[in-house]
This record gives C-alpha cells, structure tokens and sequence, in this order.
C-alpha cells in the first residue's frame, strides 16, 4: 500500500498502478483516450493525462507514472487544463463532427471530455482537415471511419493482446495516418466471434458490418 | 491487351522476388530490407508483393502494409512511361512547390504515390534535387525542369500527349491497311 494526496484528497493504494487509473478507479476523472487498463506500457500518445505533481517543473501524463508513496498530485491547475484544451483542439480539427449519426452518440468519450473542459466538440479558429475517405469497408466484417478515429491505438493493441498478433495496423503518417486492415479479407478472420476493437473504441470509428448502417 | 501484359509483367516480378527472398532471414527486422529490395528492383511494390513477405516473415500482411506506408520511398503503383518527380525540398516549398505538385495531381487525376491507369504518367514527390537556385524544380523523365509554373505544367503533359499522338498515327501509317 502506498498513500498519495490528489487534489488535496488523501489516497491509499496498491502499488504497481499508475497515477491515472488510480485517480479513476477514485472517482477522480482525468480527461484520458490512449490509456489502457492494465498496461505497463502506455503510449500515451493522445496528451491529454496531464496533471501537476509537487516537485516536478512540468505537468506530466498521469498515464506515464507510477504511484509512489508520497506524490502529491493536482489535476486541475490551470496549466494542465491549458494543455489539454490545446491537445484537444487539435484531436477534434480533424474530427468530422456528426453525433447524430454516429453509433458512439451519448457514450462518445470525446462528448465527454468536450463537457468536462467545457469546450465545444467544433474547435474554433483552427481549419477543419479532414481526409478524403469516410468509410472504408474492405474489411469482410469491419466499416472503419478515419474521420471519427482519434488513432488512440487502442483497437490495434487489444486484437493483438486476443489474438497473438494484430489484424488491424496503422498505416500512412503524419496527418494521413489511419487504422487499417489492409490485406485482411480472410473470411476466415476471428473478427466475427470477437470485435473487441468495436468495444474498446472510446469513440464510433469501427462498426460491425452486421449493425445497422447509420451513416 | 494492357491488362495481359501487366500480368505477365507481375508474374515475372512475383517470381523474381521469391527467388530472392531465400537470401534474408525470417525474423522481422528483415522486413525493411526486403521491401527495399522489392523496390529498388521493381520500381514498385505489388499488392501481391506485400504478402509474399508477409508470409515469408510469418507476420500479418496488415502490418506489413503498415510499415511500407510509413516511408516515403515506397510506391506502390507502377512507375508510368513518363515519370515526374516534384521537389518539395525546403527552397522549392519556400517557392511554392506543393502548388506545382498540385497542379500535375490535378492534371493528371492522380495523387502523388500514384500512375495513371493508361500507365503514361506517374507523380512523385522528392526532397531537394540539388538545383535549388531554379526553384521551383520538377524532374521529369530525368530532365530538370527549373522555374516551374502552372502553364509549364500544362505545357509538359500536353508535349507528351502531342508526342504520343503522332507516334501512334506514325505507327498506323506504316502498318498495311488491312
Ligand atoms: S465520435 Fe463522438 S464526437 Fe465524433 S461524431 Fe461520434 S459521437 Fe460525435
Ligand atoms: S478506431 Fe477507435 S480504438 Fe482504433 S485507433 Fe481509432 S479511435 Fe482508437
Ligand atoms: S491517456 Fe495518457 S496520454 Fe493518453
Ligand atoms: S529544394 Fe528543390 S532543388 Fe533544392
């Protein structure tokens, strides 16, 4: 057991957790898309973790620490709110917007946030830029949406956790980066008995082919 | 008649790679230097090329693909007749560069990475070529073409498409009438 302070509140925990599942597992909501349960290897690649820990000089995401007897932690300074405003500006500037037609409408972990840092889903003053394709369905059992991902990596690594190794990749880069099945048509393919990417999706991108289209 | 010809073309490049393949190991780090043999032996990588290594590696074909895209130097299309790379180096970018990329993507109605489907051209983007004082800069079919500019973008395909022409009425004149 270790005991740390969050937000002036004081928690005992087991060890071995990092900082943002403690602080969830609390009640205390930190704003978090990458973030696996379990993991000892966080991406921690959508930037949005962040809090303030008494004696470091910059905020750090909650996902990249581990408790430790003693940390004195804040989760809603200014400049963590700052920063996870900016990163998710930047995450909705290349969001198609359309919750009305989307599967993940209300549970939408971008809704959300969007709510917890009282920010609208549509980020002003940056230009939208969204890619050329909205759907694409060469998957036998999947329908992915570029639009809609926010490449948390989440599908990609829960397929490989199942199945030994993934059936889904990134592919491309830079602004063109997307999630991809390329050359998995098998029919052969576990997908139909597992669609975990579907459940672990903190948003609408992957949908089941069998699921009513709500395009 | 194209169609059969690629084919053939594609059978011959598909056994080429497996014959070569025998030369790397299996384990993954040798997948970078087996695409890069693909390419720079075939100008291109095939869909069919990409699971060829997948299998030979034992890694799922998805990830090989993911890997390849990755890395700018990897095509996947066929290289066209007439090869056209644009500089997007840092003097030619200052010059508006990507304007010019635009307007051969635009032309042509292919994107860079990409050959038209009569197999005539294909656009390539590349950093600098060296001549960065005749910014913006287009190499096509090896020849620099400095100062580049919408008009002389027109000006490049419609000479091809002149070139093309005439060689095909040639061609017919000089086959009897049947
Ligand atoms: S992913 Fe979320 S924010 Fe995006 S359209 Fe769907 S419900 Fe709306
Ligand atoms: S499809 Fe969903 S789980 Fe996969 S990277 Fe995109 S947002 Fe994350
Ligand atoms: S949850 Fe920590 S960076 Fe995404
Ligand atoms: S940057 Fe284009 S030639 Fe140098």
């Amino acid at each position: 057991m270790v005991t740390l302070i969050v937000n002036k509140q004081e928690l005992q925990v087991d060890e071995g957790k990092t900082l943002l599942q403690v602080c969830l597992d609390n009640g205390i909501y930190i704003p978090n898309l990458c973030h696996i349960h379990g993991t000892d290897n966080p991406s921690a690649s959508c930037r949005l973790c962040f809090v303030e820990i008494e004696g470091e000089d910059k905020p750090i995401p909650s996902c990249t620490v581990k408790v430790k007897d003693g940390i004195i932690a804040k989760t809603d300074t200014p400049s963590v709110r700052r920063l996870q405003r900016t990163a998710f500006k930047l995450l909705m500037s290349v969001h198609r917007v359309d919750c009305g037609h989307c599967p993940a409408n209300k549970k939408c972990e971008l809704q959300r946030i969007a709510k917890f840092l009282k920010v609208g889903l549509k980020p002003k003053y940056l230009e939208l830029r969204l890619k050329e394709t909205e759907v694409d369905e060469s998957h036998p059992f999947l329908d992915y949406y570029p639009n809609r991902c926010v490449l948390c990596g989440k599908c990609i690594a829960v397929c490989k956790d199942k199945h030994g190794r993934a059936f889904l990749t990134f592919a491309k880069r830079g602004l063109d980066t997307v999630v991809s099945s390329y050359g998995e048509t098998d029919a052969n393919l576990p997908c139909s008995k597992c669609f975990a990417c579907i459940r672990i999706c903190p948003v609408g991108a992957i949908t089941s082919k069998d699921s009513p289209r709500q395009t | 008649m194209i169609q059969e010809n690629s084919l053939e073309e594609e059978k011959l490049i598909l056994d080429d790679i497996a014959s070569r393949l025998k030369a790397f190991g299996r384990e993954r780090e040798e997948l970078i230097p087996i695409l890069q043999m693909i390419q720079e032996r075939h100008a291109y990588i095939a869909e069919d090329a990409i699971k060829m290594a997948a299998e030979y590696l034992g890694i799922a074909i998805c990830e090989v693909y993911g890997v390849a895209t990755f890395y700018n130097q990897f095509r996947f299309h066929p290289p066209g007749k007439n090869h056209i790379k644009v500089c997007l180096g840092t003097a030619c970018h200052v010059r508006g560069g990507d304007i010019i990329l635009e307007n051969f993507e635009r032309k042509l109605e292919i994107r860079d990475g990409e050959t038209t489907p009569d197999r005539e051209f294909s656009i390539e983007r590349v950093a600098c070529v060296g001549c960065c004082a005749l910014a913006p800069v287009s190499v096509v079919n090896e020849t620099v073409q400095g100062h580049m500019a919408p008009s002389k973008v027109e000006g490049l395909i419609l000479g091809f498409k002149i070139e093309k022409e005439k060689a095909e009425r040639e061609k017919k004149k000089s086959e009897p009438a049947q």
